[in-house]
């Protein structure tokens, strides 16, 4: 068998990598969070300290695998020299000397440019114009507060976009109240841990409309693939509009006074909050404006009547493992809290 | 062209095997400790309510004293061993095994007291939760370093332990300073530095 | 005198045994070589095991949305794949080979202290029958007892009695603890053995590679598992008697219990690789018919990797908010330690270079190995920038390079080492063209599934999900690794059959099959109990050479 196989396997992957790169960049439509499709500063950052790295990866990679190629074909037994055994070669001292400090060089250039970057994505000063958000971890959903709003929702962040000119960037205040979670919402920035009993600050500025999606990024339990993240960039007035909304109390909608008072009468007020109502539990989600969010069960379903109904006859149908207890409702019971479920806008 | 054991360049004797091997235990159970330590100390300081350390605890010193005796008296019955002396060995150890139970009382006294009188158990705060581990593991060293002692002075006793067991009881007495050395660092983490 | 003498005929070797007395002898031993082979086996039954943990999980993600196991068994089966590939598989292969290997490589009669050797090898196992008794024991409360689902790291407080009723996390902790003792104990051995029972001439400057391997790997295990077995007993405190070590409702610190595993887990995956990088430098030279290019430095950089590994850990920490100093130093620290590593690549080149290169079985997986550790210390150096981390921890990029070391690097070499050392260990050459297809096979599978798999991670997909929204575009890279894997479930068929078939009806090896020049090809095939009848002398670091080129002798040229 001849040793032509290993070249080939070589040229296999040159040209496969750049092909996966090119394919990772192209196909990378909005909701695939790929971190070579950044929108964000610190990820933009990261994606540039990247393509260094590829870069000075790459170049490694193509000289060793190449000489290992050249030496294994070159220097291949062949039929008509089994007699004695080629030279034996010990050592070179010089040789040696050069192929420790070559190396050497190149970490410690790699080092000082990633200390740069370190430093610059880490230490950054928050600016008068930014944006405070808190997030909490929870098992298996994110606690998302405005502190100097007054607002406290749920899996997803609103924030403004930030133009280069007059830059508002959103500072993330991350906590948990039981194990360790990570944030990770790639084409913002890289994933920060979120641990209890400690709080982490990182920060996103995202300058490109649109929704964004990561999820926690940290092993936390049963349904730790089903804690999604949405981030949503507005233009700064559609924000404040947003804001305005969230501020509301809900509102008390004659029609839905039967699920109100099931609401009211069952335990879903020891768990969960609805402002302007005597809900004031923080288990769960706030459900004031329930409706205003795409999903439930951070991302497990989409936020429609049927999956709404089908949640809470039966959160572990949808997400098993989830802590909101099945209830055992009727289906008029049911029918009644998710009409008033549905007037939470 | 054959192999004599004993007589090649760099060749290490028989004994040498039971030093790297009881180096080699010393290196790892020290490695243990310290990570005790490590969380010991980076605990100080951050129980959420008492009892705090300044308020209950109260250095061993009859304990302390006897512990760094018994390591003279160790050194002592092993070298009398290596000596010939098989009786004063034995007497040695007997010694040294009384002065290790003597500190062991101690703690245990002090460990009464914390519990009955202070209230403090492992469960109570960040202090009892690193204070007992890091505390019990010396003890628990301590009482198989007795039982070796133990074994070694009824061997003395009953005229099974000769001169050719000297290396082993020199051995038992690294692994004893080794216990000793323990107590240096926990009573300087726990009862100066922490209080 | 000849080395390839016969053994001594003993009486004993003239009676006919009952298979029960043979099971007896295999049961009762204290021979470092019967040891080592038991715990190879053991480690490739594991290895059967934990792989088809894999299997299902990788079915499960070829997919969004598939529902072949429910979430916690999902859970369960990374947990046990992870824990038994570290515990089960990578230290008892490791440890095995310098069980065997170490003796005979430095001309000594056995191990320093053989009944602690036999303890070791019965711990670990009763510690690993003990983890996967959890699959079928222990109910707990709330049905959640059964195997442990914390993740092979095990992060506080997920793992407390708060989080993790029942006593599946009990399970991880008693059995790895267990592991944990018996591997302090074998490599307290094998420094007290290698130290003082070196053989005439063999001074530490004339060991083969491997052995110096398994010294610092041994040495640095003197180290590193006690913080992870004080870690432990800190655990089933908090479990068991209320202690607030890592309760962070009580003011303890999450963080302490991933400063602690990490102590001790970066430098682990140095213990399970760098005898790999033994496994090589005995056989690239041999297949090469040239010695090893720079032992000098080669040994230097084994020491230093040693060394250096202790200060590197908390890169896997740079996502939990250290601060930048922090994340700065463990950032050098870890570039740092590419330097050793990568050097080797060059030794064992210039020791290919200029030679005559035989691709037998043994050296496949040896170039296979070079051109896939190449790849995972690249995306390793990729991951020492903090920042590009930050992106990648915890995702599966994280989960490719690792393999790319752990797979590509160390399994890769030790099958190698199993082609090379086989012959010696039972008298029979494994079969050649099984060997071929085993090779090739388990490379194609293996890249098909890992080198895709950097994608997924690339693409934003964290790890230890099972499962995953279908509009993140990672569907058809989760297939394409997924169809990696029937590859090397055949690849590890052949390798069985071939094991099997070639114990039976494998060409007799003879004492030295491979032409080679470190002293364990210096007695017979298998070798006696003894090990060695005479020990040639040793005045060099190839005493074979030497014997069989007496007018070009290695010394002076050392």
């Amino acid at each position: 068998m001849t040793p032509v196989t290993p070249r080939r396997a070589v040229w296999a992957f040159a040209l496969a990598l750049p092909t996966a790169l090119a394919s990772i960049a192209a196909a990378a439509e909005r909701t695939t969070p790929s971190i070579f499709d950044p929108v964000s500063t610190p990820a933009f950052a990261i994606r540039e300290l990247s393509y260094r790295v590829f870069g000075i990866t790459g170049f490694i990679f193509v000289v060793v695998a190449g000489l290992a190629v050249y030496t294994l074909i070159r220097f291949r037994s062949r039929a008509g020299d089994e007699r004695g055994e080629p030279p034996q070669i010990y050592g070179s001292t010089q040789i040696e000397i050069a192929w420790t400090v070559v190396p050497l060089i190149i970490v410690v250039v790699l080092f000082l440019v990633t200390a740069r970057y370190i430093y610059g994505i880490e230490r950054r000063a928050m600016p008068a114009g930014a944006l405070e958000v808190t997030v909490v971890g929870h098992q298996w959903w994110w606690e998302v507060r405005y502190p100097g709003l007054g607002i406290v929702t749920a899996n997803e962040i609103h924030v403004p976009v930030s133009d280069p000119a007059g830059a508002t960037p959103t500072f993330l205040t991350l906590e948990s109240v039981d194990v360790v979670h990570s944030f990770w919402v790639p084409q913002l920035a890289g994933k920060m841990d979120v641990v209890p009993n400690k709080t982490n600050r990182m920060w996103i500025d995202p300058r490109t409309l649109g929704t964004y999606v990561g999820q926690c990024a940290e092993y936390c339990g049963t349904q730790h693939a089903w804690m999604l993240l949405l981030v949503v960039v507005h233009p700064r007035d559609e924000f404040e509009r947003w804001v305005a909304a969230q501020r509301t109390p809900a509102r008390d909608e004659v029609a839905a006074r039967a699920g109100y008072q099931l609401f009211h009468s069952l335990a879903c007020i020891n768990c969960h909050t609805v402002r302007g109502t005597p809900a004031n539990g923080v288990f769960g989600p706030d459900l004031t404006h329930l409706m205003s969010r795409r999903t439930i069960g951070a991302g497990a379903a989409s936020n429609t009547p049927e999956a709404l109904r089908a949640w809470v006859d039966d959160p572990a149908a949808i997400k098993p493992g989830a802590l909101m207890p099945t209830m055992k409702l009727s289906s008029d019971e049911l029918n009644h809290l998710t009409a008033y479920l549905l007037t939470l806008r | 062209m054959s192999a004599h054991a004993a007589t090649h360049a760099g060749a290490v004797g028989h004994a040498w095997r039971g030093r790297a091997g009881m180096i080699g235990l010393i290196i790892a159970e020290g490695s243990l400790f310290a990570v005790f330590v490590v969380a010991y100390l980076y605990y100080t300081g951050k129980s959420l309510h008492g009892p705090f350390p300044k308020d209950v605890l109260h250095i061993p010193l009859v304990g302390t004293i006897c512990l760094f005796a018994s390591s003279a008296t160790v050194a002592f019955g092993a070298r009398a061993l290596a000596r010939g002396d098989i009786r004063r060995s034995g007497g040695w150890l007997m010694v040294t095994a009384v002065l290790g139970a003597i500190f062991l009382a101690g703690t245990a006294r002090e460990w009464h007291q914390l519990i009955y009188r202070d209230g403090l158990t492992i469960g109570t705060n960040l202090f009892g939760s690193t204070f007992y581990p890091l505390v019990g593991l010396h003890a628990s060293h301590v009482i198989v370093g007795l039982v070796m002692l133990g074994l070694c002075c009824v061997f003395a006793a009953t005229g099974a332990l000769r001169v050719a067991h000297a290396e082993r009881v020199e051995m038992v007495s690294w692994y004893w300073h080794f216990v000793d050395g323990v107590w240096v660092v926990v009573l300087t983490v726990v009862y100066l530095i922490g209080r | 005198m000849s080395v390839h003498a016969p053994p001594l005929v003993t009486a004993e070797a003239m009676t006919r045994h009952t298979w029960l007395e043979h099971a007896h002898e295999w049961v009762v031993t204290v021979d470092h070589k019967r040891l080592g082979i038991m715990y190879i086996v053991s480690g490739l039954v594991f290895f059967v095991i934990a792989g088809l943990e894999a299997s299902l999980m990788r079915l499960q993600l070829a997919w969004p949305g598939l529902h072949i196991v429910p979430p916690e068994t999902f859970n369960r089966l990374f947990t046990m794949h992870g824990t038994s590939m570290v515990f089960l598989v990578g230290i008892p292969i490791v440890f095995g080979f310098g069980n065997y290997l170490v003796p005979l490589m430095i001309g000594a009669r056995d191990l320093a202290f053989p009944r602690l050797n036999a303890f070791g090898f019965w711990i670990f196992l009763f510690a690993g029958l003990l983890l996967h008794f959890s699959f079928i024991g222990g109910e707990g409360l709330y049905g959640s007892g059964s195997a442990p689902a914390v993740g092979w790291f095990a992060y506080a407080p997920l793992t407390s009695r708060a989080f993790t009723p029942g006593n599946a996390t009990d399970y991880w902790n008693l059995a790895i603890f267990l592991a944990g003792v018996g591997t302090i104990g074998t490599a307290i051995n094998i420094v007290a053995t290698t130290l003082t029972m070196r053989g005439p001439g063999m001074t530490l400057g004339r060991m083969p590679i491997f052995v110096w391997t398994m010294l610092t790997v041994s040495a640095m295990t003197l180290f590193i598992l006690p913080p992870l077995s004080a870690a432990q007993i800190m655990l089933i405190l908090d479990r068991f008697l209320g202690a607030h070590f890592f309760d962070t409702q009580a003011g303890g610190s999450a963080v302490m219990w991933q400063h602690f595993f990490w102590f001790f887990g970066h430098p682990e995956v140095y213990v399970l690789m760098v005898p790999g990088f033994g496994f090589v430098s005995e056989i690239i030279p041999v297949f090469s018919r040239k010695v090893i290019f720079g032992y000098a430095t080669l040994v230097a950089a084994t020491v230093s990797i040693g060394g250096v590994a202790l200060g590197t850990w908390a890169h896997h920490m740079f996502a939990v908010g250290m601060g930048s100093t922090l994340n700065t130093f463990f950032a050098m620290s870890t570039m740092l330690i590419a330097v050793p590593t990568g050097m080797k690549i060059f030794n064992w080149l210039a020791t290919m270079y200029g030679g005559r290169i035989r691709f037998q079985t043994p050296m496949l997986f040896c170039c296979a190995f070079l051109f896939q550790f190449l790849c995972a210390g690249l995306t390793g150096i990729m991951l020492s920038v903090a920042p590009f981390d930050w992106q990648l921890t915890d995702s599966y990029f994280v989960v490719a390079h690792f393999h790319f070391v752990l797979i590509g690097g160390l399994f890769f070499a030790a099958f190698g080492a199993i082609y090379y050392w086989f012959p010696k260990a039972t008298g029979r050459m494994l079969s050649e063209r099984l060997g071929r297809w085993h090779c090739w096979l388990f490379v194609i599978g293996f890249n098909l599934t890992f080198l895709t798999m950097h994608v997924q991670g690339l693409l934003g997909m964290p790890r230890r999900i099972y499962t995953y929204p279908a509009d993140r575009g990672w569907e058809m890279w989760n297939l394409v690794t997924t169809l990696g894997v029937p590859l090397q479930i055949a690849a590890t068929l052949v390798f069985v059959v071939n094991i099997l078939v070639s114990l039976r009806r494998g060409k007799p090896a003879g004492a030295d099959p491979w032409d080679a020049w470190t002293l364990e090809w210096a007695t017979t095939s298998p070798p006696p109990s003894y090990n060695f009848e005479t020990l040639p002398v040793v005045t060099s670091r190839r005493p074979l050479w030497d014997l069989k080129h007496p007018d070009d002798p290695d010394g002076p040229h050392e």
